[in-house]
């Protein structure tokens, strides 16, 4: 198929982008969108133009690289799917596909379609772990019993990839999804509670000072998350910190 | 508000604000709803309202209080949301995943607000001249008779474009509403098995009480 792409193109964090036209050819309906984008980027450099910058790694929906706003969602227009799960069936030809970066402050540009997203790695240092002894006395798992309920919950938020796709799909760029997910998986599970209420107030507390949006429940994280995490978690975020703040 | 200033914290601030001013606008339906059935009663309940010490001293005041604070805390939470991305997308698509109401309750809100200038000015103002610029406690009139219905009916009673007003600031808190209610029990972690439960009640309160308003404005515009 025949497509139309309007591409952002930036040279650098600071420098001012804009959207470029490109057409692109013998695009099969099996390629990945990240397969499309290494054909358009071959056929740049074959003219002699600088390709495309854009983040991957795995090409299979876990490393939560592949950052992108396609026509104006967040990995594009299917559910529970990163970009590089995207296939181009689902474009007809003769398509235009607007291809943008996340968009927040929080995640500046680093340059074309990538972004910086070191904020999450940020929030989840601020409290996103147990302090475990690892001196080889550390105590089996399993030795714990934990009620299938929390286990699965606390499995379940622990599936979050880290994309920044609920940030991107959000109207006011808030990562209340992200720090809800990474908080919850710890507060699920006794391992987690002993450093619970440090954990969460530093953890909101950095996410604060990162400069993203506030939560208005919209909702749209959750539709957009590839991992399907749920807005459950903002609730037990919300618990979460209220408790902490009384107890100080 | 100053003191209010994590994320969470404000946004619980403006769930609790939210929820008070739900509270009061099913008390302020209820004595509005009582002009359909009963001029008496609604005279009665407006004049124990208009001149109880607790009701105007200590009510009134954090009502007033509760009303400001919601609109100011709101406008503080969205020019920061709004601040949380300088550089807009060229394409978004915000109806794939989430409704238009959810989106937009600054613009809902505003019209509410807009309109509470409006319903200040036709009631409110009116009755802090009479009570306490005048004097006038007794709630009369000049034939000796209770005031309020007579008043709050000849505000509606041949008045297409306060009326037409009224109900479009209702359709708008409806909106407001829709969102905004069950919101907030989200914003105070309650997202649990009653939560479906809780949507539906909230969805029927944001119709009915709205809808309600706009019956009584409707009722008496017709039928006098």
């Amino acid at each position: 198929m025949k497509l139309n792409l309007k591409v952002w193109r930036q040279e650098n964090k600071d420098a001012k982008g804009k959207f470029e036209n490109y057409t692109i050819d013998e695009i099969h309906g099996d390629m990945s969108f990240l397969e499309m984008m290494d054909v358009l980027n071959n056929e740049l450099v074959e003219k002699g133009i600088e390709p495309v910058e854009f983040d991957h790694d795995c090409r299979e929906g876990i490393c939560g690289m592949c950052s992108m706003q396609i026509n104006g969602e967040p990995h594009g227009p299917d559910r529970r799917i990163t970009t590089c799960q995207l296939h181009m069936r689902k474009f007809k030809n003769g398509d235009t596909i607007t291809i943008e970066p996340f968009r927040a402050n929080a995640f500046p540009v680093v340059k074309d379609l990538t972004v910086d997203r070191s904020a999450f790695d940020r929030i989840q240092q601020a409290g996103g772990y147990i302090s475990v002894n690892t001196s080889g006395n550390t105590q089996d798992a399993n030795s714990l019993p934990i009620e299938k309920e929390s286990a699965d919950m606390a499995f379940n938020a622990a599936t979050c990839i880290g994309c920044g796709a609920c940030v991107a799909a959000c109207k006011n760029a808030s990562a209340m999804l992200f720090t809800s997910a990474k908080v919850s998986q710890y507060a699920l599970l006794p391992q987690g509670k002993v450093e619970a209420t440090e954990r969460v107030l530093n953890m909101v507390d950095q996410m604060d000072k990162e400069g993203f949006g506030n939560c208005t429940n919209t909702g749209a994280c959750e539709i957009e998350c590839p991992k399907g995490i749920s807005l459950e978690n903002i609730a037990r975020l919300n618990r979460e910190y209220l408790a902490a703040s009384l107890k100080g | 508000m100053g003191g209010i200033k994590t994320s969470i914290a404000r946004k619980v601030a403006m769930a609790l604000s939210g929820l008070f001013l739900v509270l009061f606008l099913l008390q302020h339906f209820t004595i509005n709803f009582t002009s359909v059935v009963s001029p008496d009663t609604f005279n009665e309940i407006s004049h124990f309202m208009g001149t109880n010490f607790l009701v105007q001293a200590i009510l009134q005041p954090i009502l007033i209080f509760g009303v400001i604070f919601h609109f100011v805390m709101g406008f503080i939470l969205e020019a920061k949301n709004r601040s949380a991305r300088s550089v807009k997308y060229g394409v978004f698509k915000g109806n794939a995943n989430s409704s238009w109401l959810s989106r937009n309750m600054l613009i809902s809100g505003a019209v509410v607000l807009a309109f509470l200038g409006l319903h200040f000015y036709d009631f409110w103002v009116h009755e802090m001249q009479v009570k306490y610029l005048e004097g006038d406690l007794s709630g009369l009139n000049q034939a000796g008779e209770f005031r309020y219905y007579e008043e709050t009916v000849a505000k509606f009673a041949g008045q297409p474009i306060r009326v037409g007003l009224y109900v479009l600031a209702f359709v708008f808190l409806m909106m407001h509403l829709l969102h905004g209610f069950a919101s907030s029990f989200q914003t105070m972690g309650v997202n649990n098995k009653y939560s479906p439960a809780i949507k539906k009640f909230t969805k029927a309160f944001a119709i009915v009480i709205p809808l309600g308003f706009v019956f009584i404005a409707i009722f008496h515009f017709i039928n006098n």
